[in-house]
Formats: C-alpha cells, sequence, structure tokens
C-alpha cells in the first residue's frame, strides 16, 4: 500500500491537468470537474496512508465537519453569489495554507535549521498565504456589501502599505536567518494580515474581477511554495496550476481596462470623483417608453443585448433571458456581447445568463461582437456603462482612455435601460446618452426588461 | 534539507508552462468555473494539513492548526468541485 503514495501524487497531478485541458470547451467541462474529483481523492487517498499519519481521528473529524459545511453551501448558494462564494474561498484555502506553514514553522523552530531553504519558502508561503486571507475576506465583505465598495483612502497611504509590507518580508526574513526568535513569529503572521487588508481596502467594486483573479492566484503559489517546503511535488504541480491560472485571468482583466497591474493595485482609481464635464446641461437626452422600444425589437432583424453589472444587481437576468426567448421566437436575430470585466468576476455575465437559459452560442466576446454592431439594428444595453463608453475610444484625455469597449454607438439604434442619469463606477461622463441615435429606458432593469418582453409575448403586432 | 533541490524548480517550471497553455486555451464562458476549479484543486493542500494532524509526535499545537487546516480545505474542495459542476450544467447549447 505504501508503495502507492509516490505514484498517487504522479495520477493526481496528470488528473488535474487533464482536468484543465477538459475545461477549454462546455461540452467537455464537466468530464473536467470529474477528472479534479477523482485526482482529489486519489491525492487523499495517497496522504492517509503514509507512514508517517498514524492518528486518524482528528482527521476524519476535521473532513466530516467540512463537508458538513461546503455540501449544503455548495447546494444552496444562489448563483448571483458566485463572485462572493469565490472570494471567500480563497480566504479558506489560504487560511489552510497559512495554518499549515505555521505548524510547519514551529516545528523548524531550531537552531540546526537557521537560513535554511525550508523556512526561507515557509515564510514566502506563509507571507502569501496569510495576506490572501485577509485580503480575500475584506474583497468578500465588498462584494457581499458589508462594507462599501468604494475605495478606502487616507493619507499616506501607500506609505503605510509600504511600511508595512517592508516591516513584514525584515520580520520573515530575520525568522528565516534566525528561526528560534519564536517571539517574532505572531508579529510576522499579524503583519502579513494586515497588509492583506491594506491591499484591497483601497480598490473599488469594478476592480473586483482583477482583484479576485491576482488573490487566485497568490493562493495557487502560496500551495507551490507549501510544496517546495515540504518537498511535496503534487502540491507544487496544483500550486502552479492555480497560479498560472490567477495570473492570465488577471492579466486579461487588466488588458481589457487597459491598466496595468500596479494601477489597479495601488492607482485607487475609483477614487476619481466625478469631474463634471462641461456643458453637460445642454445636450438632450431622449427617453423611451418599454411600448416603443418592444415595437422597434420585434421590428429589427439582429439584436445585440449588452449586459453589465447592473444586470446581475437588479437580478434581471431571467428576465432578459424571457426577452430573448420572445425576440427568438418572432424571428430576430439575438446576440448578448461580453465584456471581459463586466461584473464583479471573470465570467460572472456567463454564469449568470447560462443559469436562465441563454444557450451559450449567443453569448459572444468584445472582439467577436463588434464587427458586427454597425449592422446590428438595436443595440440593447441592460447595466452597462463604462464598458459601452464610446470616449474611452474617441477623447484621449479620458480616464478610461484606450480601454477596449462594446462599440454598442455604432449600432443603428441604442436603448440603455438605466436608473437615473448618474454616472457609472468609473464616475466618467458617457456621450452615448447623447448620441441622438440613443433612447433611455429610466428604471429599474428587471422591470423594464420584464415589460418589454410582456408586451413582445403579448401585445405583438397589436401594437402598431 | 537545506537547499533548494532543482527538482522541484524543474517541477514548478514545466508545471506554470503547461498551466499557461491550458489556460489560454479556456473559452471566456467558462472562466468563472474555471477559477472555481482551480481553487478546489488548490485544495489539495488537504495533503499537507493531514500530515501535520495525523503524524507521529505531533504537537497539541499542530495538532491543532492541522484540524483547522483540513477542515477548510475540505470545505474548498467539496463547495469547489459542486460548485463548479452546478455552473457548468447550466451551460446549454441551443436547442437543449
Amino acid at each position: 500500500m505504501h508503495a502507492f503514495v509516490p505514484f498517487a501524487a504522479i495520477i493526481s497531478s496528470s488528473l488535474f491537468i487533464l482536468a484543465l485541458m477538459w475545461m477549454s470547451h462546455p461540452s467537455t467541462a464537466r468530464r473536467g470537474v470529474r477528472a479534479g474529483e477523482i485526482g482529489m481523492l486519489i491525492a487523499i487517498i495517497g496522504a492517509l496512508v503514509q507512514h508517517e499519519v498514524v492518528d486518524y481521528n482528528l482527521i476524519l473529524i476535521a473532513m466530516i465537519a467540512g463537508a458538513a459545511v461546503g455540501i449544503p453551501m455548495a447546494l444552496l448558494m444562489p448563483m448571483t453569489a458566485i463572485p462572493q462564494r469565490t472570494a471567500i474561498s480563497h480566504a479558506f484555502g489560504a487560511l489552510a495554507v497559512g495554518l499549515i506553514g505555521a505548524a510547519e514553522y514551529y516545528k523548524h523552530a531550531h537552531a540546526e535549521y537557521a537560513g535554511s531553504f525550508v523556512l526561507w519558502a515557509l515564510m514566502f508561503e506563509m507571507l502569501l498565504g496569510f495576506l490572501t486571507c485577509t485580503a480575500s475576506v475584506i474583497a468578500f465583505a465588498k462584494l457581499q456589501e458589508l462594507m462599501g465598495s468604494r475605495p478606502v483612502s487616507f493619507a499616506g497611504q501607500r506609505v503605510v502599505n509600504g511600511g508595512v509590507a517592508l516591516a513584514t518580508v525584515v520580520i520573515g526574513a530575520m525568522l528565516a536567518i534566525d528561526p528560534t526568535q519564536t517571539y517574532l513569529f505572531p508579529v510576522f503572521v499579524g503583519l502579513a494580515l494586515l497588509f492583506g487588508i491594506l491591499l484591497v481596502i483601497p480598490i473599488g467594486g469594478a476592480d473586483m474581477p482583477t482583484v479576485i483573479a491576482l488573490l487566485n492566484s497568490y493562493a495557487g503559489l502560496a500551495a507551490s511554495a507549501m510544496g517546495f517546503a515540504l518537498g511535496n511535488k503534487l502540491l507544487i504541480v496544483a500550486g502552479a496550476l492555480d497560479g498560472a491560472s490567477g495570473f492570465i485571468l488577471a492579466v486579461i482583466m487588466c488588458k481589457a481596462m487597459n491598466r496595468s497591474f500596479a494601477n489597479v493595485m495601488f492607482g485607487g482609481f475609483g477614487a476619481v470623483v466625478a469631474g463634471a464635464a462641461g456643458g453637460k446641461d445642454d445636450r438632450v437626452v431622449r427617453s423611451a417608453s418599454a411600448e416603443e422600444a418592444a415595437m422597434q425589437l420585434e421590428n429589427a432583424s439582429s439584436v445585440v443585448i449588452i449586459p453589465g453589472y447592473g444586470m446581475a444587481v437588479a437580478q434581471a437576468q431571467h428576465k432578459v433571458s424571457e426577452l430573448y426567448q420572445a425576440l427568438t421566437k418572432k424571428g430576430v436575430d439575438v446576440k448578448f456581447a461580453i465584456h471581459p470585466v463586466a461584473g464583479r468576476m471573470p465570467g460572472h455575465m456567463n454564469v449568470l445568463l447560462a443559469e436562465a437559459n441563454v444557450p451559450y452560442e449567443q453569448l459572444v466576446e468584445l472582439d467577436d461582437i463588434n464587427p458586427e454592431l454597425p449592422q446590428a439594428d438595436v443595440a440593447l444595453i441592460i447595466g452597462a456603462n463604462d464598458t459601452i463608453n464610446p470616449s474611452a475610444r474617441d477623447d484621449p484625455q479620458s480616464a478610461i482612455a484606450g480601454m477596449p469597449i462594446i462599440e454598442a454607438d455604432r449600432a443603428k439604434s441604442v436603448f440603455v435601460i438605466k436608473r437615473s442619469m448618474n454616472a457609472g463606477f468609473a464616475g466618467i461622463d458617457n456621450p452615448i446618452y447623447y448620441n441622438s441615435n440613443t433612447q433611455m429606458l429610466f428604471g429599474d432593469a428587471k422591470d423594464m426588461v420584464g415589460t418589454i418582453a410582456k408586451e413582445l409575448a403579448g401585445g405583438g403586432s397589436g401594437l402598431h | 534539507m537545506s537547499a533548494l533541490n532543482p527538482d522541484y524548480l524543474f517541477v514548478f517550471i514545466l508545471a506554470a508552462f503547461v498551466g499557461f497553455q491550458l489556460i489560454k486555451k479556456v473559452s471566456p464562458l467558462l472562466h468563472s468555473p474555471l477559477m472555481s476549479l482551480t481553487n478546489a484543486i488548490a485544495a489539495v493542500v488537504i495533503v499537507g494539513a493531514i500530515t501535520i494532524t495525523g503524524e507521529e509526535g505531533a504537537t497539541p499545537l499542530a495538532k491543532t492548526l492541522g484540524f483547522i487546516a483540513v477542515f477548510c480545505a475540505t470545505v474548498n474542495l467539496v463547495s469547489g468541485f459542486m460548485i463548479t459542476d452546478r455552473m457548468l450544467k447550466m451551460f446549454k447549447p441551443r436547442g437543449k
């Protein structure tokens, strides 16, 4: 049975790689989950049958308790809470990593380990683990709206953050060089936890996709570092896969906002106060009714729907799906344009629309939909703002200049469902609302879309 | 024990390259489930937690820390895999 242990790691690693491979397409993705589950099962069995493990009671109790929490969490979690769930799971994962690191540190807190590679790896692991833990808790609190999603900033923030970061690293290094200074250890842990908090409080809600991806990456790297410290190749592989995944997603998110990592993490972007653009008041906004919108949508041959975070907030996805069904039944070609940073985590809009039974072929990426927009009869914007702001393309002075946008303004006519004329997250004026081909539908996204869908399903041509 | 074993670095680099190549191919449709799947996979740290909790001569402190770590990792891997599957189940092609 013990001969199984090294092979368990190889089989698990291979299955994890297959799991990611199969995630490439919705048709094979569920097979990927199966592969991951089997890989995990083999890894756990491999760990349990090790020579060193002699006491199973605590392990089994912890696993049963964990399953008792995890299973209901997985079954009851509404899909709208996926970003929060992801954030809190990063916190759990990172806490586990940090605590294992702490236990290992106390095992190695003797003079003979001074300056050893194991200690350096452990310190690095704990730094990442503990900071990711509190950073993820803050991200969770912001997403769950336990805390305002506006950035928190104070005078000298960068100096304080830099100081805390430096102190954490210095104390970590002192412990790696001389691990017998155990009194420093709680200070190190406390500073790493504090640094995590400081890192995320200045980041606003719309930057959450990048932050969550980055924390995903950190959690992976921490697991890898633990693999280095424990000499466990399975952990190194799994951590590297997770780290690579989070990193790539974070890069995609940054590119989709035309910003750098540094700018997201330290920019305090959302702190930009709505700068009143000159001449705002003499521009005319045209508003329309649900009936008028329904009529135009019905007579269109192609419609592009552009959802944003507002759709998620209003929980309008099911009504949007009804609208999609009604239009499709009337022979209208309906596509959804998905901006990479729409929502609060990568892929957020896709999950919501899939939940509402919109077929995934209709969900189109930014680069693929833009060439089609000039031919579209109607672009219907639901709760999106900055991701369709033409000034990102046209105005080099704009705070979001250069950010790739969905070019909704190029459609023949544009409808915007919006609660009021308030500026979006970035606090930037959006000229699309004043274009001559734009009509505003003021109201709650869910009610408005529901009314339009009802008009289409019931009234039909009787409107004319 | 005192220096870096180059084998580990070798494994890390290869795994990172494989990871980059694979993740680049994941459809943006599935970025949310991808994130929850990789999170579940990273819960393999449970392996380390099991060793710490159950090994011979573990101190009460190590057992306590290990216990919490096993608990956290189990929550993550159970809910991670299940939620990923729940999300993926919803992605249906046209006509289904």
